[in-house]
Formats: structure tokens, sequence, C-alpha cells
């Protein structure tokens, strides 16, 4: 049986970092369902927050003030101290990734360049034009790859090996042979990213399916605050790529079909530039109103921001709207609409990425930390991986420094034959049965559009039910291509969808269950906020019956909870 | 697939080659016909085929927005992103749809990038530097310094250029295009330490010398990054290095 000391499941910035944190000192190996830098991370475009104060305008600029700004933005749900310590971490890890060799934009100083964001007081956004999530994890990966961290890649983790509470190892298909391996590992950093592809309009890559998530909570790990989900303003009509908030950051306009800049009645003083939750709901607004094109998008206009500045600033902004939209941008404003972007909820773990399960950790877009509450603000996610991919990676050295037991081969044992078990009998369904694409289209769209900008009682619960009908006909979906295990995308297909189904009753009943109003969850039936019942974090445990809800105080120690206003 | 709005299906041939080392003695072609509306690129053609036509055709693909460099494959003959190319954009209506040359095939148009990141190790791919010089914040690099970088740093590793090179379909060992354009931008880097000296590792017919500079790669790169300027620019910066070294005109710390 292979076994290592560390096991990192995902590449994305979150596990690299963790990686590149424990590798020199504990055996180490990182399991990957796509080669590291195909990683979601790839793609992240406007920037990293911290409060480097670089930049004219920036001087008076605190870590303070920019938790104070993070734990605004979250309505109040992010718990306090963990986000004092993220906003604390954040110029180093800038630096950091900077004496790695990150080509961060620059000031004429020759210091890292900062840009304005949604929802902060100051311009603290670092940023490699408008492709840092490629520059960061190209730069973390060349680290690894001068640490000689070791990469599985193109694995797919199937199950977490856990009994009474502790981690044992994980059970995997290697893509290449469809051959299923079981690791032993007396640690497990699970790295996996989020869910976007569960909604049908998602800025997210194809390959963001939360099955890291899933793993958790089959393993009984709580999983919090999944009904909060964050629906990017603006992305690409038709495909929904995203255009990076650092579009309306250099100084872009959003315009309904009237030619006005309508974040006039929404937020008067932040416009273009308060949190996303709220440029969201406006925009969703405009359109159902009326006020769209099409009935389907706005416009995001940055024609008068000019050439130069477009082509130096947003090259990748631009090169998109062209490729796939056929726009550009310096002569035609781009039409945009909300998608879904990113998780708030996640694995719960402490802040030291730690879970209830001993040995089991969590880091990056896959945990709730939770420092970014009801609604994160741009720039914190690239924070958020580093920061607590580090920390995890620290507490694992810790954990195993205090003498952490070997895992049991009779529990991975079993674990084994659980899935090698599943998978054949997969393989022995009726190849003329329900495929997933069906299910796929259909749980999709329930979601995007019954839990989506905005909600309400009677759709949530079709939304449920469907969601419930869904995971029945899920049982007896088959394979069209028995033949063989190599590299077999339907076989991907079926395995990947059951967490999606998962994930998706989560973020419903999660949302059917909370009465108010607080950052990315909207009831249009209860359109307050409601902080003596409801400023709580949502925690499922997995039960037979579907998720169990129970609710648990949110850490407030600076900043008293006040209405929000831009 | 996204819905395009206001436009009606084309019909495509799609030719797509097929091969499983397990059962296949050798690579064939399926055919599927299917319409797609206008704006359809290759990408989501393909996972469409994939969905409701034959679930076993493998292929790569992740951030469906030209930068995580999976989807490289031929179609119709030329190394692109699947995910950048449009249906219109092709001449005619039959797509032919094959893996990356150069490399061994996995199944269908998934090949073993093994060589391709062997070659971009054997380059040294990070930042070179003095680990006593770190400064306590950051480097100091003029925006100039970083335009510098600019056309190389967006390079996505997806091997378009390595599977389009001619010399790596004889010379198995070369490092090909991306690499080098990698070493290139670490060695264009203010920052780097690594200085010229580093050429001598790549000084072989299997390194900077193997390119006959037939420009494929540049005609193949989806990011516009030019390789074989990379390759020459080296060259010439490792011939004024022997130059120098050979007439005792290095500083102590070039050596
Ligand atoms: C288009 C876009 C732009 C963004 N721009 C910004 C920005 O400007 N600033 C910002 O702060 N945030 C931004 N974000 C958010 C941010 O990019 C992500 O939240 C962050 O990169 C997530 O990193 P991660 O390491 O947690 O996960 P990912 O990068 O998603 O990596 C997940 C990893 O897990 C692996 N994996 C998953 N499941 C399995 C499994 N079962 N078995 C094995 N491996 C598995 C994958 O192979 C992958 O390596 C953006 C997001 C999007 C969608």
């Amino acid at each position: 049986m292979i076994s290592h000391d560390v096991l990192v499941i995902g590449a994305g910035l979150a596990g690299l970092r963790a990686a590149v944190g424990v590798s020199q000192k504990y055996d180490t190996a990182v399991l990957t369902k796509v080669h590291p830098v195909r990683s979601h991370s790839v793609a992240a475009q406007g920037g990293m927050n911290a409060a480097l104060a670089n930049v004219e305008g920036s001087k008076d600029d605190t870590t303070e003030k920019h938790a104070f700004d993070t734990v605004k933005g979250s309505d109040y749900l992010a718990d306090q101290p963990a986000v004092k310590v993220m906003c604390e971490e954040a110029p180093g890890l800038v630096y950091e990734l900077e004496h790695f060799g990150c080509p961060w934009s620059r000031l004429e100083d020759g210091r890292i360049a900062q840009r304005p964001f949604g929802g902060a007081g100051y311009p603290r956004c670092c940023y490699a034009s408008d492709r840092t999530g490629h520059m960061a994890l190209h730069t973390l990966y060349e680290k690894a790859v001068e640490l000689g961290v070791r990469f599985l890649e193109e694995w797919f983790v199937l199950s977490l090996a856990v009994e009474n509470d502790r981690i044992h190892g994980v059970v995997a298909m290697e893509l290449a042979t469809g051959k299923v391996e079981v690791f032993g590992a007396k640690t497990v950093v699970l790295a996996t990213g989020g869910y976007g592809r569960i909604f049908s309009r998602s800025s997210n890559a194809l390959i963001n399916t939360g099955s890291g998530i899933a793993l958790a909570y089959e393993a009984g790990v709580p999983i919090e605050d999944m009904e909060f989900v964050q629906f990017h303003p603006t992305t690409l009509y038709g495909t929904n790529i995203l255009m990076s908030e650092g579009a309306r950051g250099e100084g872009g306009y959003l315009v309904n079909n009237r030619g006005e800049r309508f974040m006039e009645k929404y937020a008067s003083s932040a416009m273009e530039l308060a949190p996303r939750d709220i440029v969201a709901r406006s925009i969703q607004t405009e359109i159902n109103e009326g006020r769209g094109f099409n009935d389907e998008y706005v416009h995001l206009d940055l024609r008068h921001l000019g050439r130069e500045k477009i082509v130096e600033r947003l090259p990748g902004i631009r090169e998109i709207a062209i490729d796939f939209a056929g726009i550009e941008p310096i002569d035609e404003p781009i039409p945009v609409q909300p998608g879904q972007h990113y998780s708030m909820g996640g694995i719960a773990t402490d802040v030291k990425g730690a879970t209830n399960v001993k040995g089991l950790f969590a880091a990056g877009e896959c945990a709730c930390v939770s420092v970014h509450g009801a609604n994160r603000l741009g720039g914190n996610s690239l924070l958020d991986t580093t920061v607590f991919g580090k920390l995890a990676g620290e507490a694992v050295k810790e954990y195993l420094d205090s003498g952490a037991e070997s895992p049991d081969a009779k529990i991975l044992h079993s674990a084994f034959k659980r899935q090698e078990k599943s998978i054949q009998e997969i393989f022995s369904r009726e190849s003329k049965g329900e495929t997933p694409g069906g299910i796929l289209t259909e749980m999709r769209e329930t979601v995007f559009h019954k839990c989506g900008v905005f909600r309400e009682k009677n759709t949530l619960e079709e939304a449920y039910s469907k969601i419930r009908e869904l995971q029945e006909r899920y049982c007896k979906v088959a394979i069209q291509n028995i033949t063989t295990r190599r590299y077999n995308p339907g076989l991907m297909n079926v395995l990947e969808l059951k967490g999606m189904l998962e994930m998706a009753e989560l973020i419903v009943a999660g949302a059917i269950a909370r009465e108010e109003c607080r950052g990315a969850h909207w009831r249009t039936d209860f359109p307050v906020r409601d902080d003596k019942n409801w400023l709580k974090h949502t925690m499922a445990v997995c039960s037979q019956d579907g998720p169990v809800f129970r609710y648990t105080d949110v850490e407030i120690t600076d900043y008293e909870p006040k209405e929000r206003q831009y | 697939m996204s819905q395009k709005n206001g436009n009606t299906d084309n019909q495509y041939t799609f030719k797509i080659f097929r091969f499983n080392p397990d059962v296949d003695r050798e690579p064939y072609y399926d055919t599927f016909i299917s319409g797609f509306p206008r704006g359809t690129t290759v990408l989501e053609a393909l996972l469409h085929i994939q969905e409701t036509m034959d679930d076993s055709i493998a292929f790569r693909f992740s951030c469906r927005s030209a930068v995580c460099g999976s989807c490289g494959m031929l179609v119709n003959g030329a190394p692109v992103l699947a995910c950048r190319t449009q249906l219109m954009a092709l001449t005619g209506d039959q797509v032919l749809i094959e893996p990356l040359p150069n490399m061994d095939i996995i199944k269908d148009m998934v090949v073993d990038m093994k060589p391709f990141w062997d070659a971009y190790l054997r380059v040294e791919p990070w930042l070179h530097v003095n680990e006593e010089d770190t400064p306590e914040k950051e480097y100091l690099q003029s925006p100039d310094e970083v335009r510098k970088l600019d056309p190389y740093i967006n390079c996505i590793l997806c091997a378009c250029c390595y599977g389009s090179c001619p010399v790596l379909g004889f010379e198995e060992n070369y490092l090909g295009p991306a690499a080098i354009a990698k070493l290139f931008r670490f060695m264009s880097d203010s920052r780097d330490r690594r200085g010229a000296k580093f050429l001598e590792k790549v000084n072989s017919p299997q390194g900077l010398w193997a390119c006959h500079t037939i420009f494929r790669c540049i005609d193949a790169c989806p990011k516009d990054i030019r390789p074989t300027d990379t390759i020459e620019a080296l060259r010439r910066k490792l011939v004024v290095y022997r130059f120098k070294k050979f007439f005792h005109l290095l500083k102590q710390d070039q050596k």
C-alpha cells in the first residue's frame, strides 16, 4: 500500500501553497484531477487584496481597515478573528509570491501596484494586469517544482477513509487507466475548490464540481453556510466567462437600455464598486423590470477609458470579449449578466484549516473558515487560498510533530473495496439507461433559476423536490461505453454527478431554512436581515435522510453588526 | 452548450480521431453529424457530441476561456485551443479533430504530456535568487522591466507549439519551443540571478541548437508568444558568453 505523511488533494493556489509549506519536512504527495496549472485558480483575473498602502490614495490603509471592509462586506456573518488573521497575513503573502517570481504590475517607483476593488475603502487590490490568477498559479507551481513536490496528476479522489473521527487516507482513481488505488495518509488537506458548475450560468471552469466538499460531507464533516452563493454581476452574456471587477475598478460603467448609469439608484456613493451581491441584484432588477437588453443583459461600458488603458490594464478582458463575443471593448459596450461565481460556504474549519476529523484539513474555496460570511469581496479569495493554504500547512506540521498515528490498513482496504465495488456496479448497469447529461442540465437550470440572485419559498421548495427526484433518477444513471475504464469521461460524469446533487441539495435546503436576507442570500419573502434569529452559521451534517441542520454563533469581536450602506 | 440568440443552426460533420491502446490495434475515425448555433466553439461542440452521442470520446478541458491550456488539439490539421476556436471560423462544414502530434496517445485526443513537462523541468523554470538578498518587502521592478516580460509570461503551457514543432518529430529529446520561451522569460526578469552561464546547461544539439527556425511554433501559439525569437535571442546570448569566457572577459560573478 502507498502511504504518505501528507496528502494534499487539489493543486490550485490553496493546495500548492499547503504543499510548498510542508513538503520540505514531511513526505508529501499532491493528488489532482487535472494538471496543477489547469486548476481553476488560473482563471482569476482582477487581483489579490493586501493593505500594502503602496499607492496614492491608500497611504493610510491598514490591515484593520481591510478587516473592517471584509466584515462589512460579509454582511457581518464572517468570523472576525479569522478575518483579522487573513488581513494581517495578506501583505506577507503578496510579498512571498513576489519573491517566488510573480510578475505583479508595478508603480513607477518599482513597488507593487494596487487598484480599487468593490467594497474596499482604499485601492488595495494587487494585480498582474488582469491575469492575476494565471501569474500567481504558475508562480506557485514553479516554486513547487523547484522544491521537488511530488504530484500525482489526473488522479480523481473518490472517497476519504475516515473512521472514529480520524483520517486514514483516500481512495482515488487514475484517469489514464481507470485503476482504483488506496493511499494511506496521516493527514489529508482538501483544497478542491468550488462547486460553480452545479449552476447553469457560472463563471467557473467546467471542472468545478465541488467534489471535495462532497467527500468531506460524506465522511461526516459539517458543511457550513452553503446557501451563500456569490453571483458575479458581470459575466459575459452567452458563455458567462468572467468580466473582472477590475474592469469597473479601472472605471468601467454599467449602463441600462436607457443609457443610464443605474447604480446611482442602488449605491449612490460606491456606484459600480459596491459589493458584488448589491451590484448583481441591481443588474438583475434592471433586467427584470425591462431596462435590460433583450431581457437578458446590461452593458459594461469601457469605451471612455480609452484604448491605452484598456490594452495595458485589461488585455485579458479585451481578448475574451473579442474571442468569445466578437466585441471590441474599445469600440463597443460588453453585454453582461449575473452568473454564479464563488462558493462562500464549504467544509467547516477552524482558523488553521482543521476540521472535526483528526488529521483532516481543508483550505481555499472548498473550505469555510469563515472569512467571507454572506458575501465575499473581490480580491479576497486569492488571498484566502494562499493564507489558509499556508496556515493549513503549518497546522499539518504541528499535528505531525506531535506524533500522529499511522493509518490503519484494514480501514483503508475496506474503503478501497467499497469504491471498487461501486464502480463495478456502475459498469454493470444497463448501458441504455439514462445518462448523466439530462440530470445535469435539469439540476443546473433548477438551481440557477430557483435558487439564484432572488429567492422565495415556493420556488425554493420546487427546486428541492426536483433535486430529490434527480437523486432518485441518479441511482440508475448509466454510461454508454462500458468497454473500457481507460480515460472514460462517461464514468467521470457519473461519479461527479453524485456529489453535485448533494451540493445542490445543501444549497437549496439551507436557503429554504434561512428566512432572512443577508449578503448574497436574498429572500424576497423575508426582505430584511434578521440578526436576532439569523446571525448564525448554518452547519449541515449528512444523514440517511439527507442533511440535518444545526446553527452556531458567529464570532463577533471587533465590529458590531450595522446596516450596510455603500 | 450556451445558447446564442437570433440564429439558425448550421450542420457540421465531425470526423474524430479514436484510439484506445487497450482495445484498438490502430487508430480510426468516427463521424458525427450535428447542427450547432452560431457562436459555438469546437470545445462546446465536442462536449455536446460527448454528452449526446458517445460518452467515451476523450479530450481534456477545464477553463473554457483560453487560460488553462488543457484543450490543445488539431482542428482541421492546425494546433489550436478547442475552446477558443469558433466553428464558424473554420472553412467549410467538415471538422477534423485529432490529437496534438509528437506525444504518445493515452486515449483519443488525450496525449501523454510527460516529455513536454520533462523539458519544462530541464530549464529550471523558477526564479533564481540569492536567498540572502531577499528584501523584506518586494524586489523593486519598474513597469518597463515588467513590460519586457509581458509577451512571455502569457504562456499557458498548452503544448500547441510542442505539437507543431517539426524538429520534435525526429529529435524527441529536444527541449521544444515552450521550455525555451520559459527560460527566456526568467532570464529576462530583472530579479533573476542565474546569468548567462546557465545557458551552458542547454548548450547541446537537443537544447538551443536543435531549432531549424521553421517558425511553426509562432503560428501555433494561441497567446502570440514568439518562441523562435526567444531561441535566437538565447543563442546570441550564449555565443557572447562563450566569446567573453574564451577571452577571459567575464567578471568573477559571471563565470
Ligand atoms: C473567472 C474567475 C475569476 C476570479 N478572479 C478572482 C480575483 O481576481 N481575485 C480573487 O481573489 N478571486 C478570484 N476568483 C476566485 C478564485 O480564483 C478562486 O476562489 C480560487 O482560485 C480557488 O482556488 P483553490 O485553490 O481553492 O481551488 P482551485 O484552483 O479550483 O483548485 C482545485 C483543485 O482541486 C482539484 N480537485 C478537485 N476535486 C478533486 C478530486 N475529487 N480529486 C482530485 N483533485 C481534485 C483540481 O484538480 C484542482 O487542482 C475568481 C474566480 C473565477 C471563477
